[in-house]
């Protein structure tokens, strides 16, 4: 399976460019539109949490921690919806090409998620960018940001694959899950802070995997702290099971899938 | 390199009773099946030699496509297996994968990459391609400014631009405009010469009779019929038009050639024969003499209308000249039971010299589609012979009036 992918690697790597070049091919501005997009949305959390609402952070005096909060919180969430989402609709989405073409079928994933990370790490390029201009760019823990990412990528891989096998033998589960992501966001502590969740209710959260992978970020990102790895434990545990469960039933059902697209 | 072999192969969709069905058979996998197959090939059974030219032929949801799509490896089987040695083209859907916003140059090196090749070795097939695809500067131009012909020009030098082991072809010999398929017809029949296995499917008789050396006949999800193509194809052709009441018989003749009679039998054709002037009947013609054909209508059942068709046929099956008494005015009406009638056509065989047969048909209509009464392959066979002409080649007698002058 390895070796078959690597060998359509240049397919796996062309269609990523032509993805990415898709978007903005037909613009007069083109790739600039890619910095524009995460740059207004960086400046609207700062301007109107920061300055108009004067959202602070609970223990930090600073007018830009919350915006740093909210922008470590969501632009990491947002990878995760990205590759959980497409994820789950990319054996859908590549119907005729499935039926028409023979070739490794798990180039399709990988394409999506290659894709994530490039727009990812746009995004996030500029948000370190907009960082070293307030000065407050964590120092030596920023690369506790490496590990973090792998693990949460691994996550979304397993969790999207999984997700987008399933979805192909039963659409409701991708209705569902587009419903459960919302309740998921809201249940993670990105655009609040978890203090404000009352105590009684605040151990659920140990049954989200997510939350401690956020909370690392936030930790790294905000206060320049290495993130607490025991407690993405759970997390990582989980990332493996979902990616050996994707697998399996990937081999299982792949060739099911066709017929049924 | 270049071998299919196909055993016990079956393929079946599988049809759940209710929408929850699958789910139960998911979640509970001792509860038995929740559904039931819907079989779309049963028991194929062929081996097709390395170099071989075989053709596919079968009513719409004969099993074509998805035979092809088991062999390509798209699909998975049900049972059986599918062994396939050496390098694979499939032609199965031209301009797959192609994407409108991009350059042609930009989608050869994309659909090249999804069938395989590396981008250096796109780089290196990339003039070729140009130049087989004949698009000229439009290969730096986006796509959607691209007229349907050429999209499938482009993408159809880019599927052959490697000369593979084994070459399939579903339907797609008739690509681009008249000059394009004489192309990429000759480029298929290049490949055979080269010893590139074919494996063709398709509607188009006489492609597939000038290039296979073997035909199989799917029906059903089953191999109806295999062997040579002009036997095969014909009883295909009677089974075109086979209704319920409908018979289709293939018997031998003297010559060892399989002769097929189909039909209703509301009129048959009693006695039909080929006589040259002097009123004998003949086996061989001299090319350009005058002959005639005469034939011996039996009206068993009354039948509204009677037209009667023949085609004179070269010995590969192509045929030569066909019409019939609708296209030639001569329809006949309301024919009562116990009726007879008879037809003479005369004319020159302006032929070349070669071996042809004739295939007549009893039907309604222009067509022995709707409701063919007989339909009668091999009917007569017959010789022309260059016995008093200037020596010539082809299949038709066209003398020229011949002028030179030297200066």
């Amino acid at each position: 399976m390895i070796s078959a992918l690597w060998a359509y690697r240049g397919f796996v790597l062309g269609s990523v460019g032509r993805e990415f070049q898709s978007k903005y091919r037909n613009s007069i501005l083109g790739a600039a539109w890619t910095v524009l997009n995460p740059l207004a949305m960086i400046t609207v959390y700062t301007v109107i949490f920061s300055n108009v609402m004067r959202a602070k952070l609970p223990g930090v005096d600073d007018t830009f921690a919350y915006s740093i909060y909210l922008c470590s919180g969501i632009l990491t969430w947002g990878l995760f919806a990205e590759i959980t989402g497409r994820g789950q609709t990319v054996f859908l989405e590549n119907a005729n090409l499935l039926k028409k073409l023979s070739f490794p079928r798990l180039c399709l994933p990988i394409i999506v998620v290659f894709n994530a990370l490039l727009n990812f790490g746009i995004i996030f390029g500029v948000f370190l960018v907009f960082l070293l201009l307030l000065g407050r760019l964590p120092g030596l823990p920023l690369l506790g940001l490496i590990p973090v990412l792998m693990l949460q990528v691994t996550f979304a891989i397993g969790l999207g694959t999984t997700l987008g096998v399933l979805n192909v033998f039963f659409r409701d589960v991708g209705q569902f899950f587009a419903i459960l992501l919302q309740f998921w966001f809201w249940f993670t502590p990105i655009v609040y802070p978890v203090t404000i969740i009352p105590a009684r209710f605040r151990d659920l959260l140990i049954f989200n995997p997510m939350a401690p992978v956020i909370a690392s970020y936030q930790s790294i990102l905000v206060n320049g702290r290495w993130p607490d790895w025991q407690s993405l434990l759970p997390a990582a545990v989980l990332s493996l099971l979902l990616c050996v469960l994707a697998i399996r039933l990937f081999r299982k059902r792949s060739g099911e899938m066709v017929d049924e697209l | 390199m270049g071998s299919i072999h196909v055993s016990h192969l079956g393929k079946a969709y599988k049809q759940y009773f209710t929408r929850w069905s699958r789910l139960a058979e998911w979640l509970l996998p001792f509860s038995g099946a929740h559904h039931e197959s819907h079989w779309i090939l049963r028991d194929i059974n062929f081996v097709i030699q390395p170099g071989e030219a075989v053709g596919i032929v079968g009513v719409n949801g004969a099993g074509k496509s998805t035979l092809l799509k088991l062999i390509t490896g798209t699909s998975q089987p049900t049972t059986g297996q599918v062994g396939v040695s050496g390098s694979v083209a499939a032609l199965l859907e031209l301009g797959m994968g192609f994407h409108a916003d991009f350059t042609g140059r930009q989608n050869v090196y994309m659909t090249g990459q999804l069938l395989g090749l590396s981008a250096e070795e796109i780089t290196g097939l990339l003039p070729q391609i140009e130049a087989f695809a004949e698009i000229g500067d439009y290969i730096d131009q986006p796509l959607r400014v691209y007229s349907s012909g050429m999209q499938v020009r482009l993408a159809f030098s880019l599927a052959t631009a490697r000369r593979p082991d084994i070459l399939i072809v579903d339907e797609a010999l008739s690509v681009g405009d008249a000059y394009f398929q004489h192309k990429s017809f000759g480029r298929i029949r290049e490949f055979r010469n080269a010893g590139t296995t074919l494996l063709i499917v398709s509607h188009d008789r006489q492609a597939i009779q000038s290039l296979c050396s073997r035909v199989i006949l799917l029906d059903g999800g089953c191999v109806l019929k295999e062997g040579e193509p002009e036997p095969v194809l014909d009883y295909y052709n009677a089974l075109l038009a086979a209704r319920q009441n409908q018979m289709v018989r293939q018997s031998e003749l003297e010559d060892g050639r399989m002769q097929t009679i189909s039909g209703t039998a509301e009129a048959q054709i009693d006695e039909i024969g080929l006589y040259n002037a002097a009123g004998e009947r003949v086996k061989s013609v001299r090319v350009g003499e005058q002959v005639e054909l005469r034939v011996d209508v039996a009206i068993n059942v009354d039948v509204p209308e009677l037209v009667f068709g023949y085609q004179i046929r070269d010995r590969l099956g192509h045929v030569v000249y066909g019409t019939n008494t609708f296209y030639l005015d001569a329809c006949l009406t309301e024919l009562r039971r116990g009726e007879r009638v008879t037809y003479s056509f005369k004319f020159l065989a302006n032929l070349g010299p070669e071996s042809y047969s004739i295939s007549c048909a009893l039907h309604a209509s222009n067509s022995h589609v709707i409701a063919n009464y007989e339909w009668r392959d091999l009917s007569v066979v017959f010789d022309v012979v260059n016995a008093d002409c200037p020596a010539f080649v082809g299949t038709a007698w066209l003398p020229p009036q011949l002028e030179y002058s030297r200066v």
